[in-house]
């Protein structure tokens, strides 16, 4: 955990006013507490040193980011997500690993529950 | 990092400060870690972001091509890409579009998607709420009844009859939601909407122009030539209107408020009326006389403007 100064140092590339701004938007949402001092994780320095990447290097707006990092985000937990149930197939039987993978590889059929 | 820094970036060794950084960021944008899943352009990334940051420093730049400096070291220290964070699969926090999320919630997802241990332990039964379908129509109306509103009973796939209110004024092919008419939700989930696009039919004399209606009117001769007042139908019936004295084939008159109503603005268009003068269906021996002697004293060229033409 690191407060706000060792970020600033860590980051190297964003002072304590910007970087106060994006927590305030909630760009950033540093979880810990070192007395009354925010306290930033590893994920929330690596999360600041994207933003610094997209705001400084490609120049993305900061009235653009918000979307930006909500697409993001969405496909970060996707990710995870998927992963988790590759995770959870992985542990099952081989003959329902191979039922879903014969399932995956057949082209999609229409499912029913509606007309229109 | 060894390689030319301006090899790396793919520029010139005269290049400007505003083209490496414009190239930088086009290459940053095809190999930023978080923007590409592609685990290979990791490195290559690590590789543009060094010569960059060598390159876009005019002092470093100009050290390095003196030869005062190499390009080795200028990596990032302890460049750590948020995707590797972000991905995961220890994690126990992170970010999701709402704000924060912990790993339970991978757990809530998948009970919610698969009915869950619970419903295989037996302990909750398998509910799967759902809305029901939306189910889409397309619906014939008249002219009048797009014009003024009107109330119609559709019958549904499934059999049931739909009671419709066409406003006033709807637009050709513009879409009525009818909210809750769709197909029934599953295990107490609600119902689908229906949407019913609406299809004008042609009118035989009316004609519409966003909110005005346009009317062509036949004409005698004499209500041409001396004038007079005539009926003229109207999306609310007929009304009288007075055509002046020498009134032409072309002329327009206006209807002031007998258009159609934007149901948005509730302003009324008007309707606009274009006469069209008519001869006898027959031309009786008197009438050629007449026009003959007429013609004879009053002669007049109506295509004088298109002399030369």
């Amino acid at each position: 955990m690191k407060t706000l100064s060792e970020v600033v140092l860590a980051v190297g590339r964003a002072d304590r006013v910007e970087i106060s701004r994006w927590v305030e938007l909630g760009w950033v949402a540093p979880q810990g507490r070192r007395g009354a001092e925010p306290a930033f994780s590893d994920l929330d320095v690596a999360r600041l040193c994207l933003i610094c990447d997209l705001r400084h290097d490609l120049e993305v707006e900061e009235e653009i980011m918000p979307l930006v990092l909500s697409l993001l985000d969405q496909v970060y937990t996707l990710r995870r997500q998927l992963g988790a149930l590759t995770g959870a197939i992985q542990e099952q039987p081989d003959d329902i690993r191979r039922a879903i993978l014969d399932r995956l590889a057949k082209p999609r059929e229409p499912r029913g529950g509606g007309r229109g | 990092m060894s390689e030319d820094p301006y090899a790396t970036l793919g520029v010139g060794r005269e290049a400007s400060q505003d083209e490496i950084k414009r190239r930088y960021r086009k290459l940053a944008k095809e190999l930023h870690p978080d923007l590409n899943p592609d685990k290979e352009v990791a490195e290559r990334f690590k590789q543009i972001t060094a010569a960059y940051d060598l390159l876009s420093d005019p002092e470093k730049r100009a050290k390095y091509d003196r030869g005062e400096i190499d390009a080795s070291g200028q990596e990032r220290p302890q460049y750590q890409y948020y995707r590797d964070f972000a991905e995961d699969p220890q994690a126990t926090r992170f970010y999701t579009q709402e704000g924060f999320g912990d790993a339970d919630s991978l757990h809530d997802l998948f009970e919610g998607l698969f009915g869950g241990r619970g419903a295989a332990e037996g302990r909750r039964g398998f509910r799967m709420r759902a809305r029901g379908a939306d189910v889409s129509y397309s619906l014939p109306i008249s002219f009048l009844e797009a014009a003024k509103g009107a109330k119609k009973r559709v019958t549904v796939a499934d059999g049931r009859t739909i009671d419709l209110t066409i406003p006033a004024g709807v637009q050709d092919r513009q879409t009525l939601r009818l909210k809750g008419q769709g197909m029934p939700g599953f295990e107490g989930g609600p119902p689908g909407d229906a949407y019913v696009e609406v299809h004008i039919q042609p009118h035989p004399f009316f004609e519409r122009k966003n909110g005005n209606i346009h009317l062509e009117l036949p004409i005698t001769l004499a209500e041409a030539v001396l004038g007079g007042k005539v009926e003229v139908p109207t999306i609310d019936g007929p009304v009288t209107m007075t055509v002046p004295k020498g009134s032409n084939t072309g002329t327009t008159l206006r209807l002031k408020g007998r258009g159609i109503v934007d149901p948005k603005t509730g302003q009324r268009g008007d309707q606009y009326v274009k006469l069209k003068v008519m001869l006898p269906k027959t031309i009786d021996p008197e009438l050629e006389d007449f026009v003959r002697r007429w013609s004879a004293e009053h002669p007049y060229n109506p295509r004088a403007e298109m002399v030369g033409a």
